[in-house]
């Protein structure tokens, strides 16, 4: 089951994509873990968790064929 | 009847009118942050015909703001950016009311420049400030217009509306900063004018969208933006239970609450200017300068190795400091980044990033005093 995770500002910077296809995800917890292992820096970054265009607050199932986005802040004005 | 011609356009608009621009007349919109972000909003609201724009900044201009800083001129150089601003805007449309805050925005003053707004717009650079806003908004009941930018890309969104039975807030988006290494601002990574010019047009569009009743207000939305790959995506916001708590509850709290070491509280190896002035006068030190190797401006007044960040690391893997060593950059943010990798790598060093970088500096070694000798 694949899901697609969409990367904005610093994290997209960091890992080098703006958006990347995964398999055998299940959960938002599970996603997390799965990216620091592939990108170390990530664990130190803050961001939020989108799921089909809705913030996340908590640990969320993913169905194959979500759409994930990982915000950062940006501080810039 | 002035007023009916200077506005005529957006009277004989359809969905818009009379009606509507009575609404703008009567509006106050509070803008922090005369920069990128703020000159922009402050140009087409006061171009609309708002009632009343506040506008808070306690800096003045300087020549790289001009690109992306649109209410000002070369001439306009060394000024207060809030009366320079005025001026403008009073220029373009006389009938606005303007008012001025000439400070840095703080827990002390916030709630007492905020409340007599309707609306406050968050033009800020920085975490710190856009923290202290929200939480103001949120005690005052006030509608919060957010908007940010880095590189090619920019957010917005409203806050504190209710809609459907939610009220969001950024708190509920981002409950907490993040590391102080990774808040870079326009003049540490450098931005394009153009990404400042329309998200702060986008946020005073939703300023006119909630004041005038039309459209739909990103309200309990972030809206992100990519000018490069021409991307926008809509998210809803939802509310953080959780975190909540972080937030001042009351004014009492509010004016305890120490915003400065919420975002900053891992550095106490940040040093002040009068503190570095003092290192390189009596101590045997290394300065390392890490900005890009063309970065203006130059440094004369004393000896700075060159290690920019972008190669920071691979550069001090060959290198073993045996002096004290300042890192120092355009404003203090990438020499933390630095002094962290330094640590890493050397872990006994005596070692420090200095605050403000080197635009404090050369302001402050300016109007203080004049280098004699270098060390």
């Amino acid at each position: 089951m694949e899901i697609n995770v969409l990367l904005f500002g610093q994290l997209s910077e960091s890992i080098g994509k703006s958006s990347l296809k995964l398999t055998g995800i299940s959960t938002t917890d599970e996603l997390k873990i799965r990216l620091q292992q592939q990108f170390p820096g990530l664990e130190k970054m803050t961001y939020s968790i989108a799921v089909n265009k809705q913030i996340i607050q908590k640990n969320t199932p993913l169905n194959s064929g979500d759409e994930v986005a990982l915000l950062p802040p940006f501080s810039g004005g | 009847m002035n007023e009916i011609n200077r506005h005529q356009r957006q009277l004989q608009l359809s969905g818009f009118g009379k009606e509507c621009q009575d609404k703008l007349a009567v509006a106050k919109i509070l803008v922090i942050g005369a920069g990128g972000l703020g000159c922009p909003a402050l140009h087409y609201l006061a171009g609309a015909g708002v009632g009343t724009l506040g506008i808070v900044d306690f800096d003045t201009i300087s020549i790289t703001n001009l690109h992306r800083q649109i209410l000002f001129s070369t001439d306009d150089v060394g000024k207060s950016k809030v009366l320079v601003a005025a001026q403008k805007l009073k220029a373009i449309n006389p009938e606005v009311e303007i008012k001025t805050y000439s400070t840095q925005l703080t827990n002390l003053n916030a709630l007492e420049i905020l409340k007599n707004y309707d609306l406050i717009i968050d033009s800020t650079d920085n975490y710190s400030t856009r923290y202290l806003v929200n939480d103001a908004c949120v005690l005052l009941e006030k509608p919060l217009i957010y908007g940010a930018v880095i590189r090619f890309e920019g957010q917005v969104g409203v806050f504190n509306i209710e809609e459907n039975s939610l009220k969001t807030n950024y708190r509920d988006l981002f409950p907490n900063p993040p590391n102080p290494d990774s808040a870079f601002s326009c003049n540490d990574m450098g931005v394009l004018g153009v990404l400042p010019g329309i998200i702060g047009t986008w946020q005073a569009s939703e300023v006119i969208k909630i004041i005038a009743g039309i459209g739909t207000p990103l309200v309990n939305k972030i809206l992100t933006l990519n000018l490069l790959e021409n991307a926008a995506f809509e998210f809803e916001i939802t509310k953080n239970n959780e975190f909540q708590p972080n937030i001042p509850k009351n004014k009492a709290d509010f004016l305890k609450f120490n915003y400065e070491w919420f975002c900053d509280k891992n550095y106490q190896n940040v040093i002040s200017l009068e503190a570095f002035d003092q290192i390189r006068k009596n101590q045997k030190c290394t300065i390392i300068d890490v900005r890009e190797p063309n970065e203006t401006p130059i440094i004369t007044e004393f000896e700075a190795l060159n290690l920019p960040l972008s190669r920071f690391r691979e550069s001090i893997s060959k290198m073993d400091f045996t002096n004290t060593v300042v890192l120092l950059c355009q404003s203090g943010q990438r020499s933390i980044k630095a002094l962290e990798l330094l640590k890493k790598q050397q872990p006994s060093i005596e070692a420090f990033s200095l605050k403000g970088g080197i635009i404090e500096w050369k302001t402050h070694s300016k109007s203080n005093y004049h280098e004699q000798s270098q060390t």
